[in-house]
């Protein structure tokens, strides 16, 4: 799903709080950070445990397994640079280990989407530097 | 709990509103806040050397920093209190809370709360904040979200699956609003009348929204004035009070929020309910922040208007015009009178005060006694609840 330099869609900008992640995701692995003290999963990533208050966190690799919890199918772009990409599903996945996450449903006709569809990461290396991650219907 | 109580503390003196435009038409943000801000301190007899204190919010394409000073000397005022109020969609309903918490301690008396917008289409697509850091930035937009059409898309779709809610019943809501706004000379869809079927026909947006379900953003502005109820019966009008306030806020992305069904309104009410001692059977008046059809119908569930998930079935059940068993927005609320920014807000605050002083001529909700308003900002993320009520 490598796509060409021309990628013109809004690009995160990693921090220094972020960058693991987003180092994980070029490198195929869903990270999330897990508090030492308290044992809590935390998405997205800050500099501390917001429940504990613990800066003692760890990156925890997730399986990529999950369900769509809620979604919808964006039929006007709401920008311009996602207009070829209409209609297109914007989610809200459920980890099986039980945080959420945004992203969006390919490899399925946007009809197929359902609420509690079990879904599987899919890298997608959109830039050099930027691995999106995206969710596919699982098996 | 022991609420710290402002119930009877502060009223309105005076409001103002703009009628809603599509586009500025040269028109600028400051301009209009002090078109608005004029009209509101004619309603209250009041000139700028009674003003002591300044409320405003920013526009949606942002305020510069020390943006209450700038319009506290465009509009001519010396302030002994003032502040930019930003809690999105609820600004203004912060502002009034904020404002009668100023008069209630002394620290000014008479404090003028003003909301604009401005909408130029050739900066539409450069919205949003470019701060380092923000995680909708980071997490949200590379997934390409419709802004707030798409959180709130979110929610109705968990809302129909979690408890059956159908597009008919939403449409209800926004049908309703339209025959309200059809009474409302001022509305920006005055004079065009809608059906279920025509809410249903129009374009799916991001499903199950359709158009008609989603806000239209606009221009105009609207102010108020908070005082002591003393100072506020020398307006010459019947005085609105405030009885019952609360505010709370427990995400700002939806992504984040679980149950993504249920909004902070159960607490924000809740606190304005109890403070003001009365329930949702006493309101003569609901005046609740409208951006999509499934924003009204949480509200009500949430507020305690109806069980949670049966909201759907509610709106349907009920007639919600001005003529109806259950008055709701009854100037045509956000969908139907406009949503000129921030000021979009305030409109269901100004609506509540002409209801409650009998202003409100053909669309007048008889014996109008108790309003509840709800200001409602982000994905259903800050809420301010407000009863309001007519006293002596």
């Amino acid at each position: 799903m490598t796509q060409t330099a021309e990628y013109s869609k809004p690009l995160p900008r990693p921090t220094l709080i972020s960058k693991p992640f987003w180092d994980g995701l070029r490198q195929e692995k869903l990270l999330v950070q897990r508090c030492r003290n308290c044992g809590r999963l935390q998405h997205y990533p800050r500099p501390h445990c917001i429940v504990c208050l613990s800066q003692d966190l760890e990156w925890a690799e997730m399986s990529g397994r999950g369900t769509v919890y809620s979604f919808t199918v964006v039929r006007r772009p709401a920008h311009p640079a996602f207009a070829a990409d209409v209609p297109y599903v914007l989610a809200v996945i459920e980890l099986e280990e039980g945080p959420h996450m945004s992203g969006n449903v390919v490899g399925t006709p946007v009809e197929e989407v359902r609420i509690g569809l079990p879904v599987t990461a899919v890298f997608d290396h959109v830039t050099p530097e930027v691995t999106l991650l995206k969710w596919r219907p699982a098996g | 709990m022991t609420l710290p109580s402002l119930r009877g503390r502060a009223a309105v003196a005076g409001i103002g509103e703009l009628k809603p435009t599509r586009y500025a038409e040269g028109r600028t943000v400051p301009h209009l806040m002090l078109e608005a801000a004029r009209l509101a301190m004619l309603d209250a007899r009041m000139r700028p050397a009674d003003i002591d204190g300044l409320l405003v919010a920013p526009a949606i394409m942002g305020a510069p920093v020390t943006f209450a000073s700038m319009m506290a000397e465009y509009l001519g005022l010396q302030p002994h209190y003032l502040d930019i109020v930003d809690t999105g969609g609820a600004s203004a309903a912060s502002q009034f809370i904020r404002a009668a918490a100023a008069v209630t301690t002394g620290l000014c008396q008479a404090v003028l709360c003003v909301t604009a917008d401005a909408l130029d289409p050739s900066t539409f697509y450069t919205r949003g904040a470019t701060m380092m850091g923000l995680p909708a930035a980071e997490f949200e937009r590379p997934y390409g979200p419709m802004g707030a059409n798409s959180g709130y898309a979110l929610i109705a779709q968990r809302h129909m699956y979690e408890f059956g809610t159908t597009s008919e019943q939403l449409a209800k809501v926004a049908v309703d609003q339209r025959t309200n706004a059809c009474a409302n000379p001022m509305a920006i869809f005055y004079g065009q009348p809608i059906t279920i079927d025509d809410v249903l026909n129009s374009p799916l947006v991001v499903d199950p929204l359709h158009l008609l379900e989603i806000v239209m953003p606009c221009t105009g502005g609207a102010a108020f004035i908070v005082t002591t109820p003393e100072r506020a019966r020398e307006s010459g009008h019947p005085v609105v009070a405030l009885l019952g306030a609360g505010e709370a806020c427990t995400h700002a992305s939806i992504t984040y929020r679980t149950p993504m069904t249920t909004s902070p309104i159960v607490e924000s009410a809740g606190r304005a309910f109890e403070m003001a001692g009365v329930v949702p059977a006493n309101i003569d008046l609901v005046s609740v922040y409208d951006c999509y059809t499934i924003t009204v119908v949480i509200t009500l569930e949430d507020a305690g208007f109806c069980e949670k998930g049966r909201g759907g079935p509610f709106v349907a059940e009920h007639d919600l015009t001005y003529r109806g068993d259950l008055p709701l927005n009854t100037h045509g609320g956000q969908l139907s009178f406009g949503q000129p920014g921030l000021a979009g807000g305030a409109s269901h605050i100004t609506e509540a005060v002409r209801q409650l002083r009998g202003e409100a001529g053909e669309r007048q909700v008889p014996n109008c006694e108790l309003a509840f308003v709800n200001g409602n900002g982000g994905i259903l993320s800050e809420q301010a609840s407000l009863v309001l009520g007519r006293i002596a």
